[in-house]
């Protein structure tokens, strides 16, 4: 790979031509830029530049008490931030070795299971879109409104969600959003099977999908690919069936397993996934029921933010609440990697504590910047409108791969 | 957990690396060694091409700085065997003023854009590297951030003086 090849050539009509795609162009979602060496429509090269976005989230939090870094964690994968929420405070649960209640587990499961749909959604809805079909993003987007209405109810807000504390959850699920959930359920199935009904077997899209972008297994894994990307080219690697977190060995859900990696096979591994996302959130529901209904979250007042009431009339609450606030929590000095499975691959943190107000390192094992690398080494020899729907497929979000 | 136990992933990769390796210890499970910057390679390699073991998967490349210690930048390698679901961390830790390292590139190709990040915050060189730039910071930036003397504010704003606000 070259930064910038220099071409003596200088016939317009056999040189090759430069584009920059990106950074701010409308197809590419996000900011990306790729400097390609095109002839005719042809890819010969192509060098991508990253980093337009980025916050140093990484130094932020070797400043920051763990309670602050949640809401730095919102802004990595945005468009499914309850799974780094949770991700992360896991992630601290494990230092901390705090159990949390059953409740807990299922409550957060389906928070995850959500995000995991509305990320989902978004990413076959636009690579319809970008295929020239926006009927199927315009049915699926009402459903994403739904999912975060419910967010809504759980935490106040939608797309950063700052969702959950060290322990469980800032407060308990109220009724409307049982009410919420129970008519997401009974509605998006609908929608999903008609959107599968209008892609799946569609001429037009299965010609512009279909073989584009192939990517073998080995290649998959010699770039360390994760997730969705992965499985479509035929790993069963999915952090929840390996390595379950949150009590994901209680329920049953099956891995979707893609045959050559091609941008139709990761269509069909996400539409499946969301299948399997509502399984899970109904067998969660069944579960909640035989769990005591006030629960939500651990009995671990040192680390869990007490309620605002309490902090002004109890004062073992004040004492927690200032302690917590401050960073000045009693933690173990150790180092401890956690993985969960994200909307897009494995969303790692790997955390090394030395027992002050803040990490004395953070990591974000992140997705979308692991899976990036491959794009342009891939689109040699490609069409530059392949290349485009290769990049919807791929699921970066320029929040997560710039951190 | 996986079909083979830490100890016996450490007498396997004792058995070929003995004296060169020393056990950091298991945090959360997680068998931590660590070794020099000579025999990295070989250990990766090891452990990628290794009949049983198979770390076919290179979870994360990073690094950590120690200002003050003798050896005081750290390369971590967190590698996963999908067949036995076992994980292991592998760490280098380099002399100050000499942070050369080989290049895990020629094991994993994923290993490139991890390896331009630790360069990028830390400064890491890692030789042999097929494209050895910057990656998330502008080009011509002069320091490394992510060293624990680089400030997380500049030391040069003004605006959250003290006086500002009557103190």
């Amino acid at each position: 790979m070259q930064n910038h090849p220099v071409y003596t050539d200088n016939d317009p009509q056999t040189a090759p031509s430069t584009l920059n795609l990106g950074p701010t162009h409308p197809a590419t979602h996000g900011v990306f830029q790729n400097v390609l060496q095109l002839d005719g429509e042809r890819i010969i090269s192509g060098v991508s530049t990253i980093g337009y976005i980025h916050r140093a989230f990484e130094k932020i939090a070797e400043h920051r008490p763990f309670y602050q870094i949640t809401p730095l964690t919102d802004r990595l994968n945005y468009c499914s931030s309850p799974i780094n929420n949770m991700g992360w405070h896991m992630t601290v649960e494990k230092l901390l070795g705090i159990e949390t209640p059953k409740r807990v587990d299922y409550l957060r499961v389906i928070v995850m299971e959500l995000a995991r749909i509305s990320d989902h959604i978004v990413c076959n809805g636009v690579l319809g879109v970008d295929t020239g079909a926006f009927t199927g993003f315009l049915y699926m987007m009402e459903h994403r409104e739904a999912i975060y209405e419910i967010y809504e109810e759980v935490c106040g807000s939608r797309l950063t969600t700052n969702i959950g504390r060290i322990g469980g959850f800032e407060r308990n699920f109220n009724t409307i959003a049982f009410t919420k959930l129970r008519a997401f359920l009974k509605n998006f199935p609908v929608t999903l099977r008609e959107f599968e009904a209008l892609f799946n077997r569609n001429r037009i899209f299965v010609d512009r999908t279909k073989g584009v972008a192939a990517v073998t297994a080995e290649d998959a894994l010699n770039y360390s690919w994760s997730g969705p990307l992965l499985r479509a080219a035929g790993v069963d690697y999915d952090v929840r069936a390996m390595n379950p977190y949150s009590s994901y060995e209680d329920f049953e859900f099956e891995v979707p397993v893609g045959e050559n990696g091609d941008v139709y096979a990761r269509f069909l591994v996400r539409n499946e996934e969301m299948w399997q996302s509502l399984r899970i959130i109904e067998q969660a529901l069944t579960k909640l029921e035989k769990e005591p209904p006030h629960i939500f979250h651990a009995d671990v007042p040192e680390f869990y933010l007490p309620p605002k009431e309490e902090v002004y009339n109890n004062m073992e609450a004040l004492i927690y609440h200032f302690k917590i606030v401050m960073g000045e929590l009693d933690t173990p000095t150790s180092e401890v990697y956690h993985s969960v499975e994200g909307a897009n691959g494995e969303l790692g943190f790997y955390l090394v504590n030395d027992g002050g107000r803040s990490p004395y390192r953070l990591h974000f094992r992140r997705p979308s910047f692991i899976n990036y690398q491959m794009y342009a080494p891939m689109s040699r020899g490609m069409l530059l409108s392949d290349a485009i729907i290769n990049m919807s497929s791929l699921n970066v979000i320029a929040g997560e791969l710039d951190a | 957990m996986g079909k083979i136990t830490n100890e016996e992933l450490l007498k396997k990769i004792s058995e070929k690396f003995g004296g060169q390796i020393t056990v950091v210890g298991e945090p959360y499970g997680l068998l931590t060694i660590e070794t020099g910057r000579e025999q990295i390679i070989d250990i990766l390699a090891f452990l990628k091409n290794d009949a049983v073991l198979q770390f076919i998967y290179l979870t994360d490349l990073t690094a950590i700085h120690y200002p003050g210690l003798e050896k005081s930048i750290g390369v971590i390698y967190h590698l996963h065997s999908l067949v036995n679901n076992v994980r292991v961390r592998i760490k280098v830790f380099m002399p100050e003023g000499d942070f050369h390292i080989p290049t895990a590139t020629v094991v994993w190709e994923g290993a490139n854009w991890m390896e331009r990040e630790t360069y990028d915050f830390f400064g890491v060189i890692f030789d042999g590297h097929p494209d050895l730039r910057r990656i998330l910071n502008v080009d011509d930036m002069t320091v490394f951030p992510m060293r624990k003397e680089f400030p997380l504010e500049d030391p040069n704003r003004v605006d959250k003086k003290d006086y500002f606000f009557g103190r």
